[in-house]
């Protein structure tokens, strides 16, 4: 069996890579370049070196969607991973009906950005509309708005991933911890959080990059409004490729540095909570 | 066990380079397709289709039909795509990169040009400019022709005639009939007068929501801002255009009427200010449509909209046009904003049989009884050209009354000088700017600045 995987593998491998190539690494390398470049339409480049990403740092709307997304970020990963953590503790504990609440909580995640984003644009200017007022009507709004939304459909999924963490401890742990006299929040920070580790590692990195890269719910649910002020990284990249005669350079300038912040972001998050996993 | 999972694999494996395959088969076969009649220019026996990117959204359905009908005639397939309202520069650069590019696109003027150069073959030769009624109106370049218009467009305060003549009937109202409103300060007494009587008139508000979400906010920040644009540079002996498009700055020099109207419409509006932020062009239109408001501003293209209204109590015979008074000096001979943004180049950068195939189905459209008759009744064109006989003007009630004002004997039409507005992003920003000043959290001198800097920038930006 071993052997016919090593001889069959280049054709096995074929598709995915061809797939991978036409739809991933060309085009990525062509964005690379063309970042460089001032263009119209991805035939007509022309080589202008930095230039773009001069122009891109010196946009203030850059620099103001950084920082909002920062912000934004930092909230939700915390919000998400707490909330989707105290979900997953309660559906893990002997309660009647948790899988039928495991599958409700994790529907949400089935639905597409925009509509979610849609969908609570309603719900949220429907209740702000008792209180005169829109989601445009304060940035903060716009902010908690995406908040709520991002929590509420995200929590569904982590919560599936931190369940399967939790049933994964050995319950002769909890049970020895039990004996030796470990209260429950002992029992919660000594071994039941080191044990699900790779659990939280996957949820940190996933949360980390959905939200710095969320574009669908941005765009729907505010798509700026009011001004720019929340506006996201995606979509001041969307907005600047199209939004100005030639400067789609720049729009592109701007995708590649957001691409190195996502990985930087990324791969730290990775290396630092890897340590902190514990062997089973 | 082992061979059947091996089996397994294989077939796996199998079906997946065959839907690999399929897929790339697909698009070659479509691809050398078009490609497969480049031997001479007027041949178009070769060409199996063409693709026009339509603009317009609300009229989708009817170029589809239009398509089936030349399909018939002629056997050459008419693919059509429309882009989503306010979408269609994203999706031209899009489709345009693609090996099956649009063959027929629309550029919106000299600025679309200036963007599009590259792509928009020269027209000087063709039957479709010839017939053009005013060969001024077309998008040149020296010697060249790279947009052709097809549909002159107007558009006003639209005001349903219906509740207007109810108010006409009320106690102490202030003018007796709509031609005595000839400036701003008449209109503004019958709103305000209106507005107190709005429950004896049965309308929430006289105008319908100012659509300030964002994406649906070009009624204010592109067509209402044209008048402003239009007084500030319809002075020297150049089209107000072409002198809006070579200005590095921007004066607003009639900032203050555009407040007067934009004000008018937010205090006497169906809506609250607060809650202008979420809606859309659709719910005001639907507003007006339903009859909850008697004034609307937007053009001869909302008729199929406003027709198109579950429960629409407009009449079509009470659809009416007022130009929209600022109180500019002497704007009592001011008539509408009438012009066009849509001009239909042909892609360069398709074979020569295509090109020419593309410009068959537009001749075919304006020329041929079927397809004039689509052009008047369907499309609701009003279409600059002269194989258009008198007879044969649109049926729509907006077009007739654009018409109408245009014959009106010393009214003057106002250019749509906004074609020379910098950029996308300039109108984005002044209306988010008109957002946060409806919302109470800018003042509107810093509206006008902004506007200005913002003129400063964007055409310093794109100016390259």
């Amino acid at each position: 069996m071993q052997k016919a995987i090593k001889k069959w593998f280049p054709v096995l491998a074929l598709p995915t890579v061809v797939a991978f190539l036409i739809s991933f690494l060309i085009p990525f390398i062509m964005g690379i370049y063309l970042s460089f470049c001032k263009f119209k339409t991805v035939k007509n480049a022309k080589w202008v070196g930095f230039d773009n990403y001069l122009k891109a740092f010196a946009n203030e709307d850059f620099i103001n969607a950084l920082w909002f997304t920062v912000k934004f970020t930092i909230v939700s990963v915390i919000t998400i991973n707490i909330l989707a953590f105290l979900f997953a503790m309660l559906l893990t504990k002997a309660l009647r009906g948790t899988n039928v609440f495991r599958t409700i909580f994790f529907m949400p995640n089935l639905i597409g950005g925009i509509v979610l984003g849609y969908i609570w644009l309603m719900i949220i200017n429907g209740v702000l509309h008792y209180f005169n007022a829109t989601i445009t009507t304060d940035a903060s709004y716009g902010f908690w708005g995406l908040v709520i939304l991002m929590n509420w459909q995200l929590i569904g999924y982590m919560m599936i991933i931190y369940i399967s963490g939790i049933q994964n401890i050995s319950p002769d742990l909890i049970e020895a911890a039990q004996i030796d006299g470990a209260n429950s929040a002992q029992r919660l920070f000594h071994i039941t959080i080191p044990q699900v580790m790779p659990s939280i590692t996957i949820c940190l990195f996933l949360t980390l990059t959905n939200s710095f890269k969320l574009f669908d719910q941005n765009y729907a649910l505010t798509a700026g409004a009011p001004g720019k002020s929340t506006q996201m990284l995606a979509l001041d990249i969307y907005n600047t490729f199209y939004g100005r005669v030639g400067w789609q350079g720049v729009g592109q300038a701007k995708a590649v540095i957001f691409f190195l912040i996502v990985a930087a972001i990324a791969l730290t998050q990775l290396f630092l909570t890897r340590r902190k996993e514990v062997e089973n | 066990m082992k061979k059947s999972k091996k089996v397994l694999a294989l077939t796996m494996a199998g079906c997946m380079m065959a839907t690999a395959f399929a897929g790339c088969g697909g698009s070659g076969s479509s691809g050398s397709g078009s490609e497969s009649g480049s031997s001479s220019k007027a041949d178009t026996s070769g060409v199996k289709s063409i693709y026009f990117l339509n603009f317009k959204p609300e009229i989708a359905d009817k170029y589809e039909a239009i398509a089936k009908q030349y399909k018939e005639e002629t056997g050459i397939e008419v693919k059509v795509k429309t882009a989503a309202s306010g979408e269609y520069e994203k999706t031209l650069t899009s489709e345009i990169a693609k090996s099956d590019p649009p063959t027929i696109f629309q550029i919106n003027g000299p600025v679309g040009y200036q963007n599009w150069a590259d792509y928009c073959a020269d027209l000087k030769d063709t039957e479709l400019y010839n017939l053009l009624s005013d060969k001024t109106l077309a998008v040149t370049k020296d010697e060249g022709v790279y947009g052709v218009p097809y549909a002159v467009e107007g558009y006003g305060i639209i005001y349903n005639d219906e509740i207007m003549q109810k108010y006409f009937k009320t106690d102490g109202a202030k003018v007796k009939s709509t031609d005595e409103i000839k400036s701003f300060d008449t209109l503004k007494l019958v709103v305000e007068d209106m507005t107190s009587k709005k429950d004896e008139l049965g309308i929430e508000g006289v105008f319908g929501s100012t659509s300030l979400k964002t994406g649906d906010d070009w009624r204010w920040q592109t067509h209402l801002m044209n008048v402003p644009l239009y007084y500030e540079f319809n002075t020297g002996s150049e089209s107000p255009i072409t002198t809006c498009l070579n200005a590095k700055e921007l004066e607003f020099k009639y900032a203050d009427n555009y407040k007067n109207l934009f004000d008018l419409y937010t205090d006497n509006s169906c809506t609250d200010k607060k809650l202008l932020g979420s809606k859309t062009v659709d719910e005001s239109m639907a507003e007006f449509a339903t009859g909850k408001c008697a004034m609307i501003q937007n053009g001869n293209w909302a008729w199929s909209q406003v027709n198109g209204v579950d429960g629409n109590v407009v009449k079509e015979e009470n659809i009416k046009f007022l130009p929209l008074y600022m109180g500019v000096e002497g704007e009592d001979k001011q008539g509408l904003c009438v012009g066009t943004e849509n001009f239909f180049s042909i892609n360069s950068h398709v074979d020569e049989a295509t090109q020419q195939a593309s410009i068959d189905f537009l001749e075919w459209l304006f020329t041929s009884d079927y397809g004039k008759k689509a052009v008047t009744t369907d499309l609701g064109f009003i279409a600059p050209f002269t194989s258009f006989g008198d007879d044969e003007k649109p049926a729509d009630p907006l077009a007739k009354e654009v018409l109408s004002w245009m014959e009106k004997e010393g009214m003057e039409s106002v250019v749509w000088t906004f074609a020379g507005i910098p950029s996308e992003n300039w109108k984005n920003e002044f209306g988010a700017s008109l957002l946060e000043y409806v919302q109470g959290q800018k003042d509107w001198s810093k509206v006008v600045d902004d506007a200005k800097a913002s003129w400063k920038t964007e055409r310093e930006a794109t100016a390259e």
